[in-house]
């Protein structure tokens, strides 16, 4: 196997990236200066890039513009003491806005918590995430009314379990697999490449092989948990990993959209038309920090950086777009739409009232709780003690 | 509930147990009682769904869901791979998608593969929803001694999880309260951790299926008493009646309550009661250390101050790990270790 080969000491880590930067596997449908490729891999993927027309290709665009906008927008906000965290997303726009873009409305969506674009796409006002990082919620969505992008989730992992039993639950209702993809349902759920050493992913990837779930494994791996290169997770591909479990991977070049859309929607479907559960390894990278907590300088060299900054997804896409005829005017509009997005975001997100108290205590159960109730009344009354002097 | 579903189901594998007392009382051990209860749980709700190791063609190790999956089929009652993490995270999985999943751990030593899934993500889901997704999860486990069986099979983890927020926790002693608290828990909106003292589950009882003893969430005065009030839960409800009949008999009057909810608890019937005796002994299978018996001496201490005659006095387990089973009499509390404290109460 050539990971075997490939695997490098913690210390030799940069051309362990290298090395699985460029597996020869991972599918890629544009290569870094726009072109559309057209060897054997990129053919079978190319009939649904061909089914695509061009708003659908602008709107890629204009996803990825806009979350690289406000992303910085929030980076800022944490910086100014707006926010109490911000993971970045800068780097990793197309892996998720194909893939996002693959799933039909009827599927579901686990995100881990960086899918900013993700949620964008499936209709979460944006401002939820910034709620969740500013310390005013601890979630909040319904996924129910926000096209089944469920909650993000904070232990790593923790959200594969969930959507395989959610997919399991798919199949006993018997929603996928009947043969009309318009409306069989089937779930994708983000992680990455830290994520893949936890036990929930193993055992998702378990369950998942064992009820044949209509489900899709989405590995974003941007090659760093937080300080820790990817070659202390796996010695191997992290696309082989779920081989073992019965499920098929596959790697396609995460910084590349249309790859990231059209293997997506080929392995959702395939997913939904009974073919059971499988997994994506995006291969991207993460160009800021883990998150605004720490200092990627100290362990990540520049030259790494400089190079996954010149494979930068959205300028791979545009050069295609103008290939494609797109004018500058087109650019110049999705530009003014992601600023004013993002000056949106700001306004209301320092508009953002503090949450009350009572939200200690609300939501706890579904049911009440003689617990809740006393507590809530104790500190109503102890804060009313003060006379409104508190 | 309809007594003519009861008895064709119910008849049906406990033709050679059951033991008409009337129409509507059944004598079944507690776990034939828990089956029963579950089955009632499937025919009530196709939401319903059981998921374990073991539970689907063997019936579970305890046999408490035996003949289950031949009933409802493997879409409704089934096994899973071997790993708790994944039973409690699929099961969220499956709560989200409106279903009703009641796991089986299989011994209480073995539900801590799944504590991450239970204490981070199952307590929290409903909250971090703000209210608008509920979690109807039941995680049944086995738990406690008394069967002489090897290490991580016979301990009593429950003040772990009734120290988390969001979790509720019941257990019942008796094969009524079983029937009838496992359909209650299946009905709650909310996570319920079900602890099942497996040590009583060949143990017959009467069961009323015409109606519930009592809500989910309350305790209960099990046995009268004016002396000295004594409060316990799942199997020690069987040491504190012994223990009470014992001192009768040498002319001491013990209240026994049995906690039957673990989180909340219920005070109202410990107050009251301590009210008249002034006497409070907790006792336990769990280690004492941060315990439940050690949260109702405080909160009892805090609420029935002017009427306690002595401190509230705990008769738990050692702070050890579950010793090897030949010493499990020694390790946990019986009659008598009850009657010292209840000596040392009168004391004061």
């Amino acid at each position: 196997m050539p990971g075997l080969t490939g695997h490098r000491h913690r210390q030799d880590c940069e051309v362990t990236v290298a090395e699985t930067t460029q597996a020869e596997s991972a599918v890629q449908l544009l290569s870094p200066d726009g072109t559309l490729q057209t060897d054997d891999v990129a053919a079978e993927y190319l009939p649904y890039i061909d089914a695509l027309n061009d708003e659908d290709l602008r709107q890629f665009h204009r996803d990825m513009v806009i979350t690289r906008r406000f992303d910085l927008e929030a980076t800022n906000l944490q910086r100014q003491g707006q926010l109490a965290l911000w993971p970045p997303s800068h780097g990793q726009e197309a892996a998720q806005v194909g893939s996002a873009r693959a799933a039909r409305a009827q599927d579901h969506i686990f995100p881990s918590y960086r899918e900013h674009s993700v949620g964008m796409i499936r209709g979460l006002d944006v401002l939820d995430i910034i709620r969740l990082m500013r310390g005013v919620s601890n979630g909040g969505w319904n996924p129910k009314t926000n096209n089944n992008f469920h909650l993000y989730t904070l232990v790593l992992g923790s959200q594969a379990l969930h959507a395989t039993g959610y997919a399991m639950g798919i199949n006993f209702d018997g929603d996928t697999a009947t043969g009309n993809p318009e409306t069989d349902q089937a779930v994708i759920v983000y992680f990455g490449d830290g994520a893949t050493s936890q036990g929930d992913v193993s055992e998702a990837f378990v369950f998942a092989a064992s009820f044949q779930t209509p489900q899709v494994f989405f590995l974003q791996n941007n090659h760093w948990a937080i300080s820790v290169p990817v070659s202390v997770q796996s010695r191997i591909p992290l696309y082989l990993r779920p081989q073992g479990f019965g499920i098929p991977g596959v790697q396609i070049d995460g910084n590349d959209v249309l790859a990231s859309y059209a293997v997506t929607r080929k392995n959702l479907e395939e997913a939904r038309s009974g073919g059971g559960p499988r997994m994506i390894e995006a291969l991207t990278y993460r160009i800021g920090a883990h998150t605004t907590s720490d200092d990627p300088t100290k362990y990540r060299g520049d030259t790494e950086l400089q190079g996954w900054i010149a494979r930068d997804p959205i300028e791979r896409f545009e050069a295609f777009l103008r290939t494609r005829g797109e004018g500058d005017g087109f650019f110049a509009d999705v530009a003014t739409e992601a600023q004013d997005f993002s000056a949106d975001l700001r306004r209301r997100t320092l508009a953002l009232a503090p949450p009350s108290a009572e939200k200690i205590f609300n939501h706890v159960y579904s049911e009440p709780h003689p617990v809740m109730e006393a507590q809530k009344q104790w500190l109503a009354d102890y804060e009313a003690s003060f006379g409104g002097n508190a | 509930m309809s007594t003519e579903t009861v008895n064709s189901e119910t008849m049906s594998i406990e033709n050679d147990t059951a033991e008409a007392i009337h129409s509507e009382t059944r004598e079944l051990p507690l776990g034939k009682a828990l089956n029963a209860g579950l089955r009632k749980a499937l025919e009530d709700d196709e939401k319903v769904l059981l998921m374990g190791e073991d539970i689907g063609p063997l019936g579970g190790v305890f046999r408490v869901t035996e003949g289950l999956q031949a009933e409802f089929g493997a879409n409704r009652v089934f096994d899973t791979p071997l790993a708790e993490s994944g039973i409690v995270g699929t099961a969220i999985g499956l709560a989200l998608r409106g279903y009703r999943p009641v796991c089986e751990i299989q011994f209480d030593g073995f539900i801590f593969p799944a504590f991450d899934q239970i204490t981070t993500q199952l307590a929290k889901l409903t909250s971090r929803h703000e209210g608008q997704v509920s979690m109807p999860v039941v995680i049944r486990v086995p738990y406690g001694g008394h069967i002489g069986a090897v290490e991580h099979h016979q301990e009593s983890p429950e003040a772990y999880f009734a120290h988390t927020p969001g979790l509720r926790l019941v257990s019942p002693s008796t094969p009524n309260d079983a029937y009838w608290m496992i359909q209650e828990a299946i009905s709650s909106n909310d996570p319920v951790l079900f602890f099942e003292p497996k040590s009583r589950y060949w143990n017959k009882g009467p069961v009323d299926l015409s109606a519930s003893a009592a809500p989910l969430h309350s305790s209960r005065v099990v046995r009268t008493g004016t002396e000295v009030t004594v409060v316990g839960h799942g199997a020690m409800v069987t040491v504190l009646l012994q223990a009470a009949e014992l001192a009768q008999s040498e002319g001491t009057s013990i209240e026994v309550i049995d906690l039957r909810s673990l989180s909340p608890i219920d005070y109202a019937p410990i107050i009251a009661s301590v009210q008249k005796t002034g006497r409070l002994v907790v006792a336990s299978e769990a280690p004492g250390f941060v315990s439940i018996s050690s949260e109702i001496a405080a909160t009892v201490t805090e609420r029935a101050f002017y009427s306690l005659e002595a401190p509230v006095l705990r008769v738990t387990a050692f702070d050890t790990p579950f010793p090897p089973a030949k010493l499990e009499t020694t390790y946990l509390p019986d009659a008598d270790r009850v009657l010292e404290a209840v000596d040392r109460a009168l004391a004061y």
